[in-house]
């Protein structure tokens, strides 16, 4: 029998506020264990929480940018659990009238097309942070304990490990767009959970679903999936049953083990938090929060391929993360052809970025520097192979193309008499490959442009020597 | 209408962490019958023209702007734990 594999994903999202959700301590990554606590965040008697109003926006923000209707009045809820994350023994979140609903974003994927549906989007507090030791005992981090988060919970669209990994890549550029999260996976800024069922094809009910946890990449998403399928058609073409239950990812034998049951829902007790206040959302209040949201990745890479004339593969690329779309857009400002800028960062750029382990921000390359670089190759002033040797120069100590061209004497040879000179003296000293060359060896040609490019140490113009050394072999 | 049982008791009992013998989970069971008995004489209210209800004050959007404030002293926040070490908190170990 075959089966159909039915993910629905939900993507958990750090806000980036400067403050938690409901108390005015500092929310960022990275300070000493439990130095950003409020005693609201730990439900101290006598504390009452308020809602960060930059929270709301956030959500709003997000809840926009991925199609869903905004909230005209929500709420929070508590949600009862017993775990050492949270000492409030409960976490605030959106129950039945979350920040946004009804959404989707669209993913391009092997080939097609595809709408994925967001059913929810709702705003609530994290956990704080448990580190599990061997001798007995956790230790206890409550810093991340109260800052807001966005849950995004898709419907059950996602069919292949693929579409899951397009549809985060997706999610987390637009998100990254919107400047309401650092979505960084390493983080913990996002973090993602996978409900996973097989149905034959044709049923129209879903089959028992079990929830993935731990995957702390799109790679482990992607792989996770696709492990856990295997394992589920397993036991259905053995004729056993699913349980539901919740499991986790290994990243070391790739492989997904069991947690724990899942209860059902009433266990978490929801009840309307008495503490928080409605939220009541007026048109003012949209207009103002959707004025703020940049060009979103779809629009961006619509735009450099009807305006820039990009192939759709460098728009989809270069429109992956803000900053690569908007250093890409500032070059190209800077008056650099838009296909050579493109291929310089798919290229070179990102090359170099992947070996240093850096991102652009942190090294000395501008805009303006790249502009200079791509303007010098467009001109015929350098060839592409000295354009390399000055990208080094400009990724390690920034500047401007022309200037490093100018000091390392790195000008491209387009003189047709210099050339012809150089090109004379490597015909005198290479009789056998003209000889080759006329006895139909093509091959010789490259060897002999090389040996030119050598001795002009790489600055001669390519397409020029080829034109200019057939001429005098054609005389000899 | 007798709804708890004993094992109900236990079920809840145990989300709080709280010992729940037999016969008192039995004790509970009934007195919490009466109460849902009491409770339930509200749903003979009619009420069809009546906007659902989630806080009892009629105040909406009270909001803060996101600005840090005084937060607590972690010294002082140690000293009601039970244990802690290098500044985080000691707890026993609870696996997934």
């Amino acid at each position: 029998m075959n089966f159909e594999t039915i993910v629905g994903l939900e993507v958990h999202v750090e806000l980036k506020t400067n403050t938690k959700i409901f108390s005015p301590a500092p929310a960022h990554f990275g300070a000493a264990p439990n130095m950003n606590i409020h005693p609201t965040d730990l439900a101290y008697p006598g504390t009452l929480p308020t809602m960060n109003k930059q929270a709301i926006d956030f959500g709003m923000k997000a809840s926009m940018a991925l199609n869903c209707d905004v909230a005209r009045v929500m709420n929070f809820d508590r949600k009862h659990y017993f775990y050492p994350d949270n000492p409030k023994a409960y976490q605030v979140s959106q129950d039945d009238r979350p920040v946004g609903a009804n959404g989707w974003i669209e993913i391009e994927v092997d080939g097609y097309k595809k709408k994925i549906r967001i059913e929810r989007v709702h705003l609530e507090e994290d956990a704080g942070k448990l580190t599990h030791s061997d001798n007995g005992y956790s230790l206890v981090d409550l810093n991340r304990q109260g800052t807001p988060l966005i849950e995004i919970v898709t419907e059950a669209d996602i069919r292949t490990p693929n579409e899951a990994y397009a549809f985060l890549e997706k999610l987390k550029a637009i998100i990254q767009y919107t400047g309401v999260s650092d979505v960084r996976m390493e983080e913990g800024s996002l973090r993602c959970d996978a409900n996973i069922s097989l149905r034959p094809y044709g049923q129209e009910e879903f089959g028992t679903k079990t929830e993935l946890k731990n995957l702390n990449s799109f790679n482990f998403v992607r792989r996770g999936i696709a492990n856990e399928v295997e394992r589920q058609e397993k036991l259905l073409l053995s004729g056993e049953k699913i349980v539901q239950q919740t499991r986790r990812y290994d990243e070391a034998t790739g492989q997904t083990m069991l947690m724990r049951i899942k209860g059902s829902a009433n266990d978490y007790r929801f009840i309307d938090d008495p503490d928080l206040p409605e939220i009541v959302i007026d048109e003012d209040w949209i207009e103002r929060v959707r004025a703020e949201i940049p060009e979103l990745p779809d629009a961006r890479k619509n735009r450099y391929v009807s305006e820039l004339d990009l192939p759709a593969y460098d728009a989809h690329v270069l429109t992956l993360t803000k900053e690569m779309s908007d250093f890409f857009d500032e070059t190209v400002k800077a008056g650099a052809d838009a296909k050579l800028a493109s291929n310089w960062l798919m290229g070179g750029v990102s090359e170099y970025l992947n070996a240093e382990g850096k991102e652009l921000k942190e090294t000395p390359i501008t805009p303006a520097g790249l502009a200079s670089l791509v303007k010098l190759i467009s001109d015929g002033t350098i060839s592409s192979k000295i354009a390399k040797k000055v990208f080094k120069e400009l990724a390690e100590n920034g500047g401007d193309a022309a200037d490093i061209v100018k000091e390392k004497g790195l000008v491209q040879i387009s003189d047709e008499g210099t050339l012809r000179k150089v090109i004379g003296e490597i015909l005198d000293a290479n009789e056998q490959s003209i000889e080759d060359f006329k006895n139909g060896k093509d091959r010789a040609v490259g060897f002999l442009v090389g040996q030119v490019m050598k001795a002009t140490k790489g600055q001669a113009n390519p397409p020029l020597v080829n034109k200019l050394l057939l001429d005098e072999i054609s005389k000899r | 209408m007798s709804n708890f049982t004993k094992e109900d008791i236990q079920y809840y009992a145990n989300f709080a962490r709280i010992d729940m013998p037999d016969a008192e989970a039995e004790k509970f069971a009934t007195r919490l019958d009466t109460l849902l008995e009491f409770s339930d004489r509200l749903k003979e209210l009619d009420t069809t023209d009546v906007e659902p209800m989630t806080h009892p004050l009629a105040i909406v959007n009270v909001l803060r702007e996101d600005t840090p404030e005084d937060i607590l002293d972690r010294e002082e926040m140690l000293k009601s734990v039970e244990d802690h070490e290098d500044g985080l908190i000691k707890v026993p170990n609870i696996l997934d």
